[in-house]
């Protein structure tokens, strides 16, 4: 995984709360045997109309939204499956962030293990973002701060290891296969 | 040492190294189950670090998702949706063969989804921390394990060092205390759980559901609860082992055997959270409270009784849910024109649903302008009923009888609705267009599924049956 330290950009507004795993990446996709190249269809079934244009109706596809890497949603996103198509389709999307006021576990725990930041704000701090799209933010993962435009920083929670996890690019398979001995040992005594 | 629960206890035995302030625990991972869709960008990582499966004994995989439910042709090609997913599948059976990984095939009589195949092979057993690529491994909670979900990353991490990386969750204990009422059953039971808590209630927990009318639930019913853990938003939920659990898995081919099951059921039959042990949540459900249950919206928690209005919608998000379900705030449910049912999936596919679906088409028939796939969660299962006649029950009632496999409930297999159509279905998730694009999902329980198939629209079991009868 490359570090990621920081993200700065417009923001893209979803304001949509319980948006799960299906609506991110429909599960006909899923047969890949691959990794990239689901970017094309994430949000696939919002997205695209019947006759495969652009739907007007996806907050997504409106031109201020065009280019930003940092999605606000609803409540409770990426709730359903465990598929880690979700994250890696966002990120090939473009998408480096997602904030909301609750995030579901197992695609959190996937999107910070792909470098997708997925974070948790405070509610009050969270409905002013879904209200205000378009505005410019910093998020630093150092300091664990989203800086906006008039300066104030909104703080987030972020565990110790995924944040230097985060900056550093580790290897998570990497730390396991160094507990090797201690594996073995846990194998041995539980035997 | 303090009161524990169950969660605690398991957890603790589990850990390979304790979680500190700067990183997580390593905990131990004792059955890893598999399947085609979650796992080949995990092992393409295996071979592309020159890594082997650390514990080969400790995988089981199996072909669900992708596969088709039809037969094969007279020249043995089975009817994939697509290359890819022919592909996928190819895939695993040569990954499987690669790394040492036991495969329950085509060819094995134990095939079936991989949450039905589990517990039935007695892999699946009390204590024990299960993963799998899939979300509702918390289905194997059903036994007293903890039992959860992971991404494909993970996959490879537990199939390189049989290990996660994890802090520990927190608990919820769900009571449900009293009885269920008669016809009224686990899906009910859970839908309603999922009504009263949220779809993200359970986020961050582990549950453990509690009380008599849990201990009262036959394993294939405490399957069907823990199974939905996920849709409150838990990775986990789990029952406490007991008589009923150990009855069930004794004999199981994969179960250890003589003195050594004396000593496994001995230590199960302990494996309970003790008295005044502290759980981080709690709630309290009446189970003389529950009727028949269905959604009416877009996530599992949008239920109501089956007798009842539907909700108006409080707020724009359920303004767009009913409008997607083309329902209108304040009407029955029931009268519901319905163009599909669905029985199946890892919550209701295996023999006592297929029989309760049974009992209600047995001598009537499938609506016309309907049509109803049955789709048993297993080979073992399909051969099961097939021997108790309900094959038959099924296609003379005018359903599609069909091979095991996840089907419907995700439409990978291209068992799929068309859209606008309405599906009432016994799986899991009712999201918008999980049954395909635009189609509608009511979910059911096996008996509310039955009874909209031959009364052509969602009708109160309860009434039709009495009527019937
Ligand atoms: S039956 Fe449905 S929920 Fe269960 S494993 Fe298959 S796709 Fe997933």
């Amino acid at each position: 995984m490359k570090p990621v330290t920081e993200v700065r950009s417009r923001t893209a507004v979803l304001p949509f709360e319980n948006i799960d795993t299906d609506r991110i990446i429909p599960a006909r996709f899923l047969t890949t045997t691959e990794r990239a190249g689901l970017g094309r269809h994430a949000f696939n079934d919002w997205r695209y109309t019947d006759d495969g244009g652009d739907n007007p109706e996806f907050p997504l596809n409106r031109a201020e939204a065009r280019g930003c890497a940092i999605v606000v949603a609803g409540r409770n996103f990426g709730c359903g499956s465990s598929r880690e198509h979700a994250p890696w389709a966002l990120l090939d999307y473009g998408i480096e962030a997602v904030i909301s006021s609750e995030i579901a576990d197992i695609f959190r725990s996937n999107s910070l293990k792909n470098g997708l930041l997925a974070i948790v704000l405070a509610e009050a701090e969270h409905r002013e973002l879904i209200e205000n799209p378009g505005i410019e933010l910093a998020i630093d993962v150092a300091a664990r701060t989203i800086t906006l435009p008039d300066g104030r920083a909104f703080a987030f929670a972020l565990d110790g290891f995924a944040r230097h996890c985060l900056l550093n690019g580790v290897d998570q398979l990497g730390f396991l296969l160094d507990a090797g001995a201690e594996i073995d040992a846990y194998e041995q005594h539980a035997a | 040492m303090s009161a524990q629960t169950i969660i605690d206890k398991i957890w603790d035995a589990h850990l390979v190294r304790a979680e500190t302030a700067d990183t997580p625990g390593i905990l131990y991972i004792d059955l890893h189950l598999i399947h085609e869709v979650t796992t080949p960008q995990a092992f393409s990582e295996l071979r592309a670090r020159g890594l082997t499966v650390r514990r080969p004994e400790r995988v089981l995989a199996t072909l669900d998702h992708s596969t088709p439910t039809l037969p094969a042709d007279a020249h043995g090609q089975r009817p994939y949706a697509s290359k890819d997913a022919e592909n996928q599948v190819r895939q695993l059976e040569a990954n499987c063969r690669e790394f040492g990984i036991a495969l329950e095939g085509w060819d094995s009589d134990d095939r079936g989804i991989v949450h039905v195949m589990g517990p039935e092979l007695g892999a699946t057993q009390p204590g024990m921390t299960i993963v799998c690529g899939d979300s509702h491994t918390a289905t194997h909670g059903a036994f007293g394990a903890l039992a959860f979900g992971i991404g494909t990353t993970e996959v490879g991490h537990v199939l390189a060092t049989q290990c996660l990386l994890q802090r520990k969750p927190k608990t919820f204990a769900i009571h449900v205390d009293g009885r269920l009422r008669p016809g009224v059953g686990a899906k009910d039971l859970i839908l309603h759980i999922i009504g009263v808590i949220g779809v993200g209630g359970g986020t961050g927990h582990v549950l453990e559901y509690r009380g008599s009318a849990i201990e009262a639930l036959s394993m294939e019913q405490r399957m069907t609860v823990c199974n939905m853990s996920i849709e409150a938003g838990a990775r986990a939920g789990l029952i406490a082992p007991d008589d009923t659990t150990i009855a069930w898995l004794a004999g199981r081919p994969r179960v250890p055997q003589g003195a050594d099951w004396d000593r496994a059921a001995a230590r199960w039959r302990a494996l309970r959270s003790d008295d005044g042990a502290r759980f981080d949540r709690e709630v309290r459900i009446d189970a003389a409270d529950i009727g028949p249950t269905v959604t009416y919206g877009t996530h599992p928690g949008m239920v109501m009784p089956v007798h009842a209005s539907i909700p108006a919608a409080r707020d724009a998000q359920e303004e767009k849910a009913l409008a997607y379900m083309q329902f209108g705030g304040g009407r029955p449910i029931t009268g519901e024109k319905v163009d599909v049912v669905f029985v199946g999936s890892c919550t209701n596919s295996r023999l006592s649903d297929l029989r309760e679906a049974a009992d209600v088409l047995r001598g009537r028939s499938v609506a016309a302008g309907v049509r109803m796939l049955v789709v048993p969660g297993s080979v073992r299962i399909k051969r099961e009923a097939e021997a108790e006649g309900l094959d038959a029950v099924f296609t003379a009632a005018g359903a599609e009888w069909r091979d095991a496999g996840c089907s419907m409930c995700i439409g990978m297999n291209g068992d799929i609705a068309r859209p606008g159509q309405l599906v009432v279905s016994t799986s899991n998730r009712n999201f918008e267009g999980r049954q395909g694009p635009g189609a509608r999902t009511v979910l059911a329980s096996p008996r509310v599924a039955a009874v909209a198939a031959v009364n052509g629209c969602i009708t109160d079991p309860d009434t039709f049956l009495e009527h019937a009868a």
